[in-house]
């Protein structure tokens, strides 16, 4: 990872390709957060209401904000209650905080400070959480954040997105930064699969659509886990299934309608989330398809426990039948047990 | 009602009007914890004149017609709890009819226990400890931004004190040179559970700011005439932010409350509401003295 020096070459260049185009991220090889940064930068060039706040991990790509706007980029050291706190009078003011630290750190260290400060306040304020799943892979259970999307999406007035690829990452910042009230946007340091291309629809609060499908319905959020997800449907299609594929890039508010439909058309849906299976992308869809068209939902994530083992991205998502493979292996064993 | 006039005798009848006033909010306090299930007393009592200087002796700049007015400057009640002392205030001070005290935790009231941010005069819900802190550093960062000339004060418990957050934010007040930022503790030594040196202890309390690099004071928080003093002449040092270290009693004023963690929350009796007001009565201000 070449984090500090990436963004500013992106930036550079960006008179050649369409900044936020998947040419122009394919092109310089850029992660969620340093595409989720460089929208930041654009904000704040747009709208000097927007100020970057940190916890000393700035070095994420966020060195070009604070060389581009000094006097907007706020460090609060490694203390993230003080941050958030700070975040909630800055928005008090009409400020817009764009808050950047790692997932685990951000809602959990500072967890009551966004519940009450932001959420409760419904503060302006946007928090970006690196790191979000299994991605720090070798850093261990500290550093994996696997209950975040459910403490977020727990908290009224918050927005949780969790884009799937660096395209998306970039449209979704753009897309937070002038939709009101507290967002949640779940992000990774490592440059993951482009799912997007030169399309990417994003508005928040409605899934995409990446392929259709009658049998079942894979419903999929966040980074490398949409991108496998559409893998696995291209697997089941050589054994003759057709799986629908869900980009349900925002947690809360949820796509009831495109869930339901799906439940009515497909009526098995299988989700993935790198995440617990308790209350994450999981636990929200089988709550909205219980009340709109009950059907099987199938949750594949991480399952009740902390991910001991020592091993890279790759492997820990191929341990929880995470990658494409054990997705469509799950897709056919439901398939066949549904139409035994 | 703004009281702030400059010659020797205005100033003596200055100060016996904001004696008053403090009467006038405990009155409150004791009404609230007697009409409702119970207020917290101790640290309603130990605030205030704390209030009172804020509020009545030009400290704040609030308007209480235009209570969202900008320019104005924000106190940040951190001691959530303590909130019968605070609705007396705002109530007194023409933010909501003094009349709707009454309602205090009853039935479709906005005076709930702790402070709800929909209540005109509150600028942030405070209730859970250790918040008030930073949310006033963010306010006074985007003073300093914006070169607005705008004052932010948080009043602090001396209880709160023992979250950490509060440390985080003092070392970030320091840090980002916020003079703009006042923070006011409630030095009552009391806490829930007992006195603050026995369940967590804070001394040396005020050496711990200076080390956090604040400009301290310390005053007697029950005398209005030495908090006005201070409270006037903030910031202390230009560059630092200003901490003053208010030594009060907790549950001051009602003879049965006095130091007694027993009476941090609490309903009073009619007997109890009785001897409150008898208490009261006893040390009301005299004109051209201090009670």
């Amino acid at each position: 990872m070449t984090l500090a020096a990436t963004p500013a070459t992106a930036t550079t260049a960006a008179t050649e390709l369409r900044v936020g185009s998947h040419e122009w991220i394919a092109k310089y090889g850029l992660s969620a957060v340093e595409t989720c940064r460089l929208a930041q930068l654009e904000l704040a060039r747009r709208d000097e209401r927007f100020f970057s706040l940190e916890a000393d991990l700035g070095d994420f790509g966020g060195f070009a904000f604070r060389d581009e706007f000094r006097d907007r980029y706020l460090d609060f050291g490694i203390a993230e209650a003080s941050l958030v706190g700070a975040a909630a009078g800055l928005a008090l003011r009409g400020k817009i905080p764009l808050i950047n630290t790692f997932a685990s750190f951000a809602l959990m260290r500072a967890c009551e400070q966004v519940r009450l400060d932001l959420c409760y306040h419904n503060a302006n304020a946007k928090i970006f959480g690196t790191f979000a799943g299994l991605q720090a892979g070798f850093s261990g259970p500290t550093h994996h954040s696997i209950e975040d999307i459910a403490i977020a999406r727990a908290f009224p007035n918050m927005t949780v997105i969790a884009p799937a690829d660096a395209v998306a990452a970039y449209w979704a910042t753009l897309a937070a930064g002038f939709h009101p009230g507290p967002v949640y946007i779940r992000l990774a340091v490592d440059v993951t699969e482009q799912v997007y291309g030169e399309d990417c629809p994003f508005t928040i609060g409605k899934g995409n659509v990446l392929r259709d499908g009658d049998d079942l319905t894979l419903v999929a959020s966040g980074l490398t886990m949409v991108a496998e997800a559409k893998k696995a449907a291209d697997l089941l299609a050589k054994d003759g299934i057709s799986a629908r594929v869900i980009d349900l890039h925002t947690i809360k508010p949820i796509d009831r309608e495109l869930l339901g439909r799906a439940a009515r058309e497909t009526g098995l849906l299988i989700t993935l989330e790198e995440h617990t299976v308790f209350g994450g992308l999981g636990g929200a869809v089988a709550e909205a398809i219980a009340e709109e068209h009950p059907a099987w939902v199938k949750i594949l994530g991480i399952p009740d426990a902390y991910c001991e083992q020592v091993g890279p991205y790759a492997a820990h998502l191929h341990r929880y039948g995470l990658d494409a493979e054990g997705v469509a292996a799950t897709a056919r064993q439901a398939l066949s047990t549904k139409e035994a | 009602m703004v009281l702030n006039e400059s010659s020797p005798r205005a100033a003596e009848s200055r100060f016996d009007d904001l004696r008053e006033i403090a009467h006038r909010l405990r009155h409150h306090v004791v009404h609230m914890a007697a009409d409702s299930a119970g207020a917290h007393v101790g640290g309603s009592m130990s605030a205030i004149e704390i209030l009172t200087v804020l509020f009545f002796d030009g400290i704040l700049n609030v308007d209480p017609l235009r209570p969202k007015m900008e320019g104005r400057d924000y106190l940040i009640f951190s001691k959530g709890h303590a909130s019968a002392a605070l609705y007396g205030a705002l109530a007194e001070r023409g933010f909501f009819p003094v009349e709707e005290l009454k309602t205090y935790k009853q039935m479709g009231s906005r005076l709930a226990g702790h402070s709800l941010k929909s209540i005109p005069g509150v600028e942030l819900a405070t209730g859970s400890l250790g918040h008030g802190l930073a949310v006033g550093n963010g306010l006074a960062l985007a003073g300093k931004h914006d070169n607005s000339s705008y004052r932010v004060f948080v009043v602090l418990g001396d209880g709160e004190c023992q979250e950490g957050s509060v440390w985080e934010a003092a070392m970030a007040a320091a840090h980002y040179k916020l003079d703009n930022l006042v923070a006011i503790v409630d030095r009552n030594g009391v806490q829930e559970d007992g006195p603050t040196e026995e369940i967590m202890a804070l001394e040396p309390f005020a050496d711990k700011w200076r080390a956090f690099n604040w400009a301290v004071t310390e005053v007697d928080g029950h005398d209005v005439e030495a908090l006005s003093g201070v409270l006037h002449k903030v910031p202390f040092t230009p560059g630092r932010p200003s901490l003053v270290l208010a030594h009060t009693v907790k549950g001051k004023g009602v003879s049965f409350a006095e130091h007694k963690n027993a009476w941090h929350y609490g309903k009073l009796s009619g007997e109890q509401r009785e001897q409150a007001l008898a208490d009261l009565a006893a040390a009301a201000p005299a004109r051209g003295g201090r009670s």
